[in-house]
């Protein structure tokens, strides 16, 4: 795994040992027992979910994780036991993580869905969710097929690689991630459920934003997509894995310095005061590029690269709460005097229609 | 000739699009100003301009507003239409004709008012456009005076639906003048219709039933409404957004305590009300036939989950695309099982405007009392056009939350299960995200689930949790509003009816009861039935219900209900997407009532 000497280590400052900054453990941030597959990479971004949000300081209660349907979409009873959960029907979290934003725009809202939840039945919901800015961490594990229904393509699948029977596919692949570039997504990134290294800093990046972040995460399935001929097997990643830089996450309420030669580390400061760190590796590159984010993604298609990092960033653009002027407080908690006009207006309304007025 | 007064249709025959809905609606305020009872319908196509649309007037001073078959008066202003409007015209009834229309020869015995309309109205404006537009006050003038209404009357209306654009108001009145004018001047009264004042409409309103709903919804306090344009549900929507911004956003900064996002499609919709309701807002949606049709997964998401929510299915003519802009009560057994599975939802069955306004605000408190999706359905006639109505009274209840646990609540119990049955009426106890007990924390699925919400695949678990929704239902017969039961004396036979067809009851009773036949008369209200139904049955040796689709789907649903009583019910049913008139019901009624009667007699007779 990539190391990098000049970032500090974020060992937090102040509450006891094993506790974060608001002073739970991370056991507190534990779930279910998974019931997937040994080995799947689901699994994987479990414990990266959970040891995210352990350090990023998450309040549970706060939380609220959503699904569709699929192997992925069961993986939030594995996580974060102690905030409520949602497993919608396939392919329509968005809608459900739109609802809740709108009552409650208080909740910190991880989406977890697949290839096939969000790149085929979904898709739609999930481009008019990443149109409306709607705040939701959206965790695409993406390993090309449907597992649940036992190894049929996906449309993430990609062209020339085969099923476990051998049947090709021959389809272009959908790229969510240029996908939501195209729709003004200001928060897209790519990691590999093997590189939790990569994977948590993203992770906790996201937390920090304040719209839709999409996160798809290459998560390849033993069981139905881990054999040769697949594009997106253990093996097959690894050997084609191009990330972008090294991520550091320096949370809001840890004060580090961050020492970096001049020239080798970009910093992108989020709403919050959080601030990401990309250290370059090969070659420079600006996530807050738009374009240059799509030719980067041109480019790893054409050379079967898969391209990780956070390749396009922009914290600037208001989530839908604020586009729709709504009020701090979440309308679901509103008293009745707020949400029930006087007296007085009806018989306002009441004169009108009377009148015709 | 004697006059007939105040009981009269006018039947207004027009192209889409062509302006005639201004004039259409100043003369039926100036009726209802005049104190006459009066009720509009709107015929229209599925067109945006160019194609025909009628609208019908109902002056009735026993304040009947259903349907008529008949109409009295016609005008004729559309080429392509005319020959077979005026062909449908009675003996007796007047035609007022714009003269540029060439039409075969009229029957003496209908009185034929010519005018000339485009000459009119060259002397009002030089612009072709306006002119085409605003020709159709023409025929206001010509049936003002005509028909006798105040000139003060037909100038409040104006003024109320075009007060605020001056220039207009000028152009619109000098046409309506000068109809006025010409038919005082060259065309001597010949017909016997009359309007005069009276004083039955003091102190109403006059509203569309999507209108009310919207008031309803918004004095329900609804904080979240999510939609896909639809006719005819639209406007519903619309409406809610005008008065929502009027009333529920503050004027200096802007900010609302309010949501409304118009979803992607329907099942957005009925998502983003789910995921509303689940966390705790009164959440909201409105859509028609196509639209329900797309929300069936979701729907049975939210029964099996126990989520609120209200969702208004404003019915039009199906299957598929149907006649989306005619009228219809045909959703109703599909909507009460909406979803694969056993599923089941609570439906009100509102048939005025003032039901559209309290069913507004009581869906939300049963949807939030039940935990589950509650369905209103409204239809295209209520909805979309013109009804009287007493003004809305303030709600003088609270809201309903239903049975959500607070922090404090929460930490007081030793353990929360979010599907227990705690106090026996099948309704549970939820939390809502962002609870701070972690004791509140729970897992919603679509999938099996026990009373702690795990996953379970038991077969006594499913059934179990099954037959707790299935009580739940139980539950909901003591919360839906009950039916309003008017019963003649004497009268052997009852009739239901629900929705619009309400309105065509009264009229078809009254006619009923003139031909020796009086009824006793359940208008339903909801789904599940209370047990007024079988109580209502057991005292009638027939039963009728009469409804706006092909099957008779809520007869059916009546059979179910009272089970040995089955035989006593007999269905009428009225399916060409116009509105239900009142001979729509009386005729079979009457005919299938001979027969039986006539079969007693003569059984009696053999029998002696």
């Amino acid at each position: 795994m990539r190391e990098s000497r000049h970032f500090a280590t974020t060992t937090p400052a102040g509450p006891p040992a094993g506790t974060n900054h608001i002073g739970l453990t991370r056991a507190d941030y534990d779930g279910a027992k998974t019931t997937l597959c040994p080995g799947c990479g689901h699994n994987a971004i479990t414990s990266g979910i959970i040891q995210a949000a352990f350090e990023a300081g998450l309040e549970p209660h706060r939380v609220a994780k959503l699904s569709g349907i699929g192997c992925s979409s069961k993986t939030p009873a594995y996580f974060l036991g102690q905030s409520h959960g949602f497993n919608a029907v396939h392919g329509r979290m968005p809608s459900i993580a739109t609802g809740v934003h709108l009552a409650n725009r208080e909740l910190i809202l991880i989406g977890v869905s697949g290839d096939g939840d969000t790149a085929s039945i979904g898709l739609g919901q999930f481009c008019h969710m990443v149109r409306r800015n709607v705040p939701v961490v959206y965790i695409v594990e993406n390993n090309g097929v449907y597992g649940l229904t036992k190894g049929q393509f996906s449309a993430t699948a990609d062209i020339g690689s085969t099923t476990k029977a051998g049947a090709k596919n021959d389809l272009l692949p959908i790229d969510l991630c240029a996908v939501a570039i195209e729709l003004g997504c200001g928060f897209v990134a790519r990691s590999f459920s093997g590189d939790l290294k990569q994977l948590r800093p993203l992770l906790k990046a996201a937390f920090a934003h304040h719209g839709t972040a999409v996160l798809d995460v290459i998560s390849p399935c033993v069981t139905f997509a881990d054999h040769e001929g697949s594009t997106k097997s253990y093996a097959a990643v690894k050997e084609h894995d191009a990330p972008l830089h090294d991520i550091e996450f320096v949370p809001f309420f840890e004060d580090i310095h961050v020492d970096y030669e001049p020239g080798t580390t970009r910093e992108v400061e989020m709403p919050d005061g959080s601030h990401i760190y990309l250290k370059k590796l090969a070659e420079d590159y600006d996530p807050a590029d738009r374009e240059a984010a799509m030719r980067v993604m041109h480019e790893a298609r054409r050379e079967q690269k898969i391209v990780t990092g956070l390749i396009y960033v922009d914290a600037s653009k208001p989530p839908l709460s604020e586009d729709l002027h709504m009020p701090k407080q979440s309308l679901a908690s509103l008293p009745i005097e707020q949400a029930r006009p006087s007296r007085q207006a009806l018989d306002s309304i009441m004169e009108a229609l009377r009148t015709g007025g | 000739m004697t006059p007939k007064i105040n009981d009269f249709s006018i039947h207004v025959a027009t192209v889409n699009g062509s302006g005639s809905q201004t004039a259409n609606s100043v003369l039926l305020r100036a009726i209802f100003q005049m104190g006459i009872p009066v009720s509009g319908k709107n015929l229209f196509p599925s067109n945006i301009a160019g194609l025909p649309t009628w609208f019908t007037i109902r002056a009735s001073k026993d304040g009947y507003v259903a349907r008529r078959r008949d109409n009295e008066i016609l005008v004729v202003m559309n080429p392509e239409t005319a020959a077979e409007d005026i062909a449908a015209m009675p003996p007796g009834s007047m035609i007022i004709l714009n003269e540029q229309i060439q039409v075969p020869p009229v029957p003496e015995d209908r009185i034929v008012y010519r005018v000339p309309m485009p000459k009119l109205m060259e002397g009002i404006t030089t612009d072709v456009k306006l002119r085409r537009l605003v020709v159709n006050m023409i025929y206001v003038g010509v049936l003002a005076e005509k028909l006798g209404i105040a000139e003060d009357e037909i100038e409040r209306a104006l003024n109320a639906q075009l007060g605020r654009k001056p220039k207009a108001l000028a152009l619109n009145h000098a046409a309506v003048r000068a109809g006025w004018e010409y038919s005082n001047k060259n065309l001597p009264k010949r017909d016997p219709y009359q309007l005069e004042r009276m004083n039955a409409t003091t102190g109403k309103i006059l509203i569309e039933g999507n209108t009310a709903a919207a008031i309803g919804a918004l004095f329900g306090g609804v904080t979240v409404v999510t939609w896909y344009p639809i006719t005819p549900s639209s406007s519903l929507v619309e409406s809610l957004i005008d008065y929502l911004h009027q009333y529920r956003s503050d004027p200096k900064t802007g900010e609302t305590t309010y949501a409304v996002v118009q979803a992607e499609d329907e099942i957005a919709a009925i998502g983003m009300v789910l995921g509303a309701g689940w966390a705790g807002a009164r959440s909201m949606t409105s859509t028609s036939g196509p639209g329900i049709s797309l929300m069936a997964e979701f729907a049975g998401y939210g029964y099996y989950t126990e989520i609120p929510g209200v969702i208004w299915d404003i019915q039009r003519v199906g299957p598929s695309t149907g006649l989306p802009t005619r009228t219809a009560q045909a959703d109703i057994s599909f909507v009460h099982s909406l979803s694969h599975g056993d599923t089941r939802h609570p439906v009100l069955l509102p048939s005025s405007v003032r039901d559209c306004y309290d069913f507004g605000i009581l869906a939300f408190d049963l949807a939030e009392r039940l935990q589950t999706p509650v369905f209103v359905l409204s239809d295209l006639d209520l909805g979309m056009n013109m009804w009287m109505s007493d003004p809305f009274p303030y709600p003088e209840k609270t809201w309903d939350r239903g049975k959500v646990l607070s922090d404090v609540e929460l930490a007081n119990l030793p353990k929360f299960e979010r599907y227990r049955d705690v106090d026996g009426d099948g309704i549970p106890f939820r939390t809502l995200p962002g609870a701070k007990n972690p004791k509140g924390a729970y897992f919603t699925r679509g999938s099996g689930h026990d009373e702690a919400a795990r996953y379970s695949e038991k077969p006594e678990v499913y059934e179990r949790v099954m037959q707790r929704l299935s009580r739940k239902l139980e539950t909901a017969r003591t919360l839906m509003p009950p039916p309003l039961i008017t019963e003649d004396p004497g009268a052997k036979v009852g009739v239901i009816a629900f929705g619009t067809t309400h309105w065509a009851m009264i009229e078809a009773r009254d006619q009923m009861r003139a031909a020796g036949v009086p009824t006793g008369y359940l208008l339903l209200k909801g789904l599940p039935f209370t047990d007024d139904l079988k109580r209502f049955v057991q005292k009638y040796e027939r039963v009728y219900v009469v409804e706006q689709n092909r099957d008779g789907q809520v007869a059916d649903l009546v059979r179910l209900e009272v089970g040995e009583l089955s035989p006593r019910v007999h269905s009428v049913r009225h399916m060409d997407g116009l509105p239900i008139d009142a001979v729509a019901v009386t005729e079979p009624i009457l005919a299938r009532e001979r027969a039986a009667r006539g079969a007693t007699a003569v059984a009696q007779g053999v029998g002696r």
